[in-house]
C-alpha cells in the first residue's frame, strides 16, 4: 500500500493540460472581472451599501471604499499574469488573495462558483501550471515536458467533487418527487422561442430535467475519467452548461466549467490547443520561435514535498466540508446550517419577508425599521431568508439605535419565508431578542422548524 | 392554447394548460391603466377649469365645486399611484401628485417669495399635488365661508396664483404621463419576458411596492406611529386638512389593489387575466390566490370599522389603526414571499448572477 502510494506520487505526466488549464482559467477570470465591473456591480454591491454582511470569523474584511476598484484592478492584472504564466507563483497568490478578499467582503453575493474560483486558485498555488508554455518557462529557457501526475489529478478531483456533490445533493424529495424548484423556474420561461410555450410548460419535462440533472452531475466525473466515454461526456458538459446558461442567470459559471473539464482529455488534445494558440499569436505577428523551441525541451518538473502534503490535507477537507450539514438537526434547506460551500446549486426557490421591531424593553414602546434605510434591494432579498444574515443585521440595527440614544434596546424580527412553492410560514422565533443571541457554528435554536419534511440529502 | 374565462371573482376557475403573460399585460393596460387615465385626466382638467373659474369669480358655490372635483380626482388618483412606470417614473409623477403630509412652511414660503420651481426641485414635492391643494382648499381657514373670505381678500392674490400654478402643474404632468401610456402601449404589452426590466416584472414589483409603502406604510403605518416609537402622527394622514375623507381614500386604494390583483376592469364588472390567474396557473390550484384575496378583504373589513376621519381614529383608538397595518403586513408577506416565489419574479431591478 505504502509502495503503491509512493509509486503514484512519483508518476509523471504531460505538463500540457496544466498549461491549457492555466490559460483558460486566467483569461476567463479576466473576462469575469471586466464583466463584473462593466455591469456596475462593484458600485452597487460594494460601494453603495452602508452595511455589509460578514462571514463568521472574517468580520474585519470589508469593502475598501473607492480603493475597492484598485482591488479589482489588482485581481484583473494578476489573472492576466496567471493566463500568460508571468511570475506565476506570485501572480496566482495575488489572484487568490484579492479574489478571496473580494468574496469575503459581503456574504450577500455568495455564489458557489465564486467559492469554486477561490478553491481552484488555492490549489493552483501548489501546482506548477507554469511548467510549460508560460512566460516564466520561456524566459528562463527551461520548459518542462512533464509534471507529477498528482498535480493534474488534483484539479480533476476538485472538478469531480463539485459535480458529484452537486448531484448527490439533488437526491431529495423536493427535487426528484416534486420537480421543485425547477417546475417553477422552467414554467416561468414562457417567452423562450419555440420551447417556451411548449416544452417548458410540460410536467414530464420538469421531471426529466430534475432527474437528468441529478444523473448528469453524479456521473459526469466518471464519464470524463474513462477514455471511451470522454468525448461523449464532453458533449454532455457543453450541452448541459449551455442549457443552464440559456435558462438561468448564472453569469460566467457555464464557461468556467466547460473549459475546466478539458483538463480530463489526454496530452494530445492539449498540445493541439497549444499549437492553435501559437497560430493565433502568429496571426497577431508575434514572434513564436522561442515558444516553439520551449515545447521541444524535455525537463521533468519536481514538486516541493510540502506542496504535496498541503494538497492532500486540503483535498481531504474538500471531501469533508460539504458533509458538515449532517451534524445539524432540522431541515437543511430551511435552517441553512452547513448549506454554503457544499456545491448545493439551484436547489431552492426561497423568498422571505423580514421586518425588524426595535423595542424599548422597559417602556413597552416599539417601532419598525424601514429596511430601505439600511440595505440595498439585493441585500434585503438575501437577508430575508438566511438566518445568520437576519441575526447579523438585527444586531447591527440594535447597536445603531443604541448609538442614536435609544435605551433598553431589544430587537425582534417578524420573518416569513416560503420554500420551494410551500405556503410561507414564520421563520424566526418572534419572541427571540436578537441582541441576546450569538452567532456561532452551533445549532440555531431560534429558527422555527419547517412544518414539513424534505427527505434525502 | 386555452385561456380560462374567469368572469367571476370567486373560485371554481379552470386551471389552464398554458399561460400567456402578454394577455395579463393587455388586460392590465387596456382595461385598468388606460381607462383609469381616461377617467382621471379629464377630472384633473375639470379641476383646473374650476380653479380658473374660482379665481375669476370667488364665490361659495365655485369654491365648493373646486373642493368636490378635488375629492373626485383624488379618489380616481388612488387607482394610478401604483403604476410608477415609464414616464411616470421619469417625471416623478406620484411624488409630485401625492407626497404627504404637505409642507406648509414650504408652500407659504413659495407663495411669499413667488419664486418656486415645481417641476425639477425635489424639495417642492411636498408643496404641490393633492396634499398642497388639500391645504389651500381646506387648511387656510376653519370654514368654507372663511376660506372664501380669505381668497376674496386682494392681499391674498398670491395664494390664488399658487393654487392655479399647482393645478396647472398637475394637469401638465398628468397629460404627459397619459399620452405616454397611449404611445408605449404596444411596446409595453409585448415585453412579456421574465427579466428585471420586462413589463410584468416592473408591474408586479410596483404593485408590491405600492401595497407595502403607498398603502400600508403611508396611509396607516406612519400616522399610527409604528415607525416612530408609538409617537402617533395624526397630521400625516392622507388629506389631513379634510381628513373626513381619509378612510374613503384608503378604501379606494385597497379596491384598486384588489382590482389589479384579480384583473378586474376599471369601473366595469368584467375580469381578465391577472396576477391571480397567473398564480393559479403556476401552482395548479387556487389556494394561494384566495389566501391573498382573503387578506385584502380582511383588511377592508378592518378599515370599514374605522372612523371616517383617521386623525380622529388615531386620537381615540390608535390600536385599530395598527390592526389594519398588521393585517396589511400579512398581505405584504404573501405577496413578497409566496407570490414572488411561485411566479419566479425577481424582487429587484438588478440582474445579479445566481448559481
Amino acid at each position: 500500500m505504502k509502495d503503491s502510494t509512493a509509486n503514484y506520487f512519483n508518476k509523471h505526466t504531460s505538463a500540457a493540460p496544466l498549461a491549457v488549464f492555466r490559460m483558460f482559467f486566467g483569461f476567463l477570470m479576466l473576462i469575469s472581472i471586466i464583466r463584473f465591473w462593466s455591469k456596475g456591480w462593484i458600485h452597487s454591491l460594494y460601494i453603495e451599501p452602508i452595511f455589509h454582511f460578514s462571514y463568521y470569523g472574517f468580520e474585519s474584511v470589508k469593502p475598501l471604499g473607492l480603493y475597492t476598484y484598485a482591488l479589482f484592478i489588482i485581481c484583473a492584472i494578476s489573472s492576466f499574469f496567471v493566463a500568460i504564466g508571468y511570475k506565476y507563483r506570485l501572480s496566482v497568490l495575488i489572484f487568490f488573495l484579492s479574489f478571496t478578499y473580494i468574496e469575503l467582503m459581503d456574504k450577500t453575493t455568495y455564489l458557489n462558483h465564486y467559492y469554486f474560483v477561490s478553491v481552484v486558485s488555492f490549489i493552483m498555488l501548489f501546482v506548477p501550471c507554469n511548467a510549460m508554455f508560460s512566460y516564466d518557462a520561456i524566459s528562463a529557457q527551461k520548459s518542462y515536458k512533464t509534471v507529477p501526475k498528482w498535480t493534474v489529478d488534483t484539479l480533476k478531483l476538485m472538478l469531480g467533487i463539485v459535480y458529484f456533490y452537486a448531484g448527490v445533493t439533488k437526491i431529495n424529495s423536493d427535487w426528484l418527487l416534486n420537480a421543485m424548484p425547477l417546475k417553477l423556474w422552467l414554467k416561468s420561461k414562457y417567452d423562450l422561442p419555440f420551447i417556451g410555450q411548449t416544452l417548458m410548460q410540460q410536467e414530464w419535462f420538469h421531471f426529466f430535467m430534475s432527474w437528468g440533472g441529478m444523473f448528469y452531475d453524479i456521473s459526469i466525473p466518471f464519464l470524463l475519467l474513462f477514455r471511451k466515454t470522454r468525448s461523449f461526456a464532453f458533449v454532455l458538459v457543453v450541452a448541459f452548461h449551455i442549457t443552464t446558461r440559456i435558462l438561468f442567470p448564472i453569469g460566467m459559471f457555464p464557461y468556467i466549467m466547460i473549459l475546466s473539464t478539458i483538463i480530463f482529455f489526454d496530452a494530445k488534445v492539449h498540445h493541439k490547443i497549444l499549437h492553435f494558440t501559437i497560430k493565433i499569436l502568429e496571426f497577431f505577428k508575434m514572434k513564436t520561435n522561442n515558444v516553439k523551441l520551449s515545447l521541444s525541451q524535455v525537463n521533468h518538473y519536481k514538486v516541493w514535498g510540502t506542496s504535496r502534503l498541503i494538497i492532500v490535507v486540503f483535498m481531504t477537507l474538500q471531501i469533508i466540508i460539504p458533509l458538515r450539514s449532517l451534524l445539524y438537526p432540522g431541515e437543511l434547506f430551511w435552517n441553512e446550517q452547513g448549506y454554503r460551500f457544499s456545491w448545493r446549486v439551484m436547489l431552492m426557490e426561497k423568498k422571505g419577508s423580514s421586518i425588524f421591531k426595535i423595542v424599548n424593553s422597559e417602556a413597552d414602546s416599539f417601532f419598525y425599521v424601514n429596511n430601505d434605510d439600511f440595505l440595498t434591494p439585493v441585500q434585503q432579498k438575501q437577508m430575508s431568508f438566511q438566518p445568520d444574515m437576519i441575526l447579523e443585521y438585527g444586531q447591527y440595527l440594535g447597536d445603531y439605535f443604541k448609538s442614536q440614544g435609544h435605551e433598553n434596546v431589544a430587537v425582534f424580527v417578524e420573518s416569513y419565508v416560503s420554500l420551494n412553492g410551500r405556503l410561507s410560514q414564520q421563520f424566526i422565533d418572534p419572541s427571540a431578542n436578537l441582541m441576546e443571541l450569538k452567532d456561532s457554528f452551533k445549532h440555531k435554536f431560534w429558527i422555527k422548524p419547517l412544518n414539513d419534511e424534505i427527505k434525502g440529502f | 392554447m386555452a385561456f380560462s374565462c374567469s368572469d367571476s371573482t370567486d373560485s371554481n376557475e379552470n386551471v389552464i394548460d398554458n399561460f400567456d403573460r402578454k394577455i395579463i399585460l393587455e388586460n392590465v393596460t387596456d382595461n385598468i391603466i388606460l381607462p383609469a387615465f381616461n377617467d382621471f385626466n379629464p377630472r384633473v382638467a375639470q379641476l383646473k377649469e374650476s380653479i380658473d373659474q374660482f379665481s375669476i369669480s370667488p364665490t361659495l358655490p365655485n369654491l365648493e365645486t373646486v373642493q368636490e372635483l378635488w375629492f373626485e380626482s383624488y379618489k380616481s388618483w388612488q387607482h394610478l399611484e401604483m403604476f410608477n412606470i415609464a414616464k411616470a417614473e421619469e417625471l416623478y409623477f406620484l411624488q409630485k401628485m401625492n407626497t404627504y403630509p404637505a409642507s406648509v412652511s414650504r408652500i407659504e414660503n413659495n407663495i411669499n417669495t413667488n419664486i418656486y420651481d415645481l417641476e425639477s426641485n425635489n424639495n417642492n414635492w411636498s408643496a404641490q399635488g393633492f396634499p398642497a391643494l388639500d391645504y389651500l382648499l381646506f387648511g387656510l381657514a376653519d370654514t368654507n365661508f372663511d376660506t372664501l373670505i380669505f381668497y376674496q381678500n386682494n392681499e391674498n392674490l398670491a395664494y390664488l396664483n399658487y393654487l392655479k400654478a399647482v393645478v396647472s402643474q398637475m394637469l401638465q404632468i398628468t397629460n404627459m404621463v397619459h399620452q405616454d401610456w397611449i404611445l408605449i402601449r404596444d411596446i409595453f404589452v409585448s415585453s412579456s419576458e421574465n427579466s428585471a426590466t420586462s413589463s410584468l416584472n416592473m408591474l408586479t414589483n410596483d404593485f408590491i411596492y405600492y401595497f407595502e409603502k403607498g398603502l400600508r406604510t403611508n396611509k396607516f403605518g406612519i400616522p399610527a406611529g409604528v415607525f416612530s416609537g408609538n409617537n402617533t402622527r395624526p397630521a400625516n394622514v392622507e388629506a389631513y386638512y379634510n381628513s373626513t375623507i381619509s378612510k374613503i381614500l384608503s378604501l379606494e386604494a385597497l379596491g384598486a389593489v384588489e382590482d389589479f390583483f384579480s384583473g378586474k376592469s376599471y369601473n366595469t364588472a368584467s375580469t381578465g387575466e391577472s396576477l391571480k390567474s397567473y398564480i393559479n396557473y403556476m401552482t395548479d390550484n387556487t389556494t394561494l390566490s384566495s389566501t391573498i384575496q382573503m387578506k385584502f378583504s380582511d383588511s377592508k373589513q378592518l378599515i370599514n370599522s374605522l372612523d371616517d376621519n383617521f386623525s380622529n381614529q388615531i386620537a381615540t383608538d390608535n390600536d385599530s389603526m395598527i390592526d389594519v397595518f398588521n393585517k396589511l403586513q400579512e398581505g405584504v408577506v404573501l405577496l413578497k414571499t409566496d407570490m414572488l416565489s411561485v411566479l419566479s419574479i425577481s424582487v429587484d431591478y438588478i440582474d445579479a448572477d445566481g448559481d
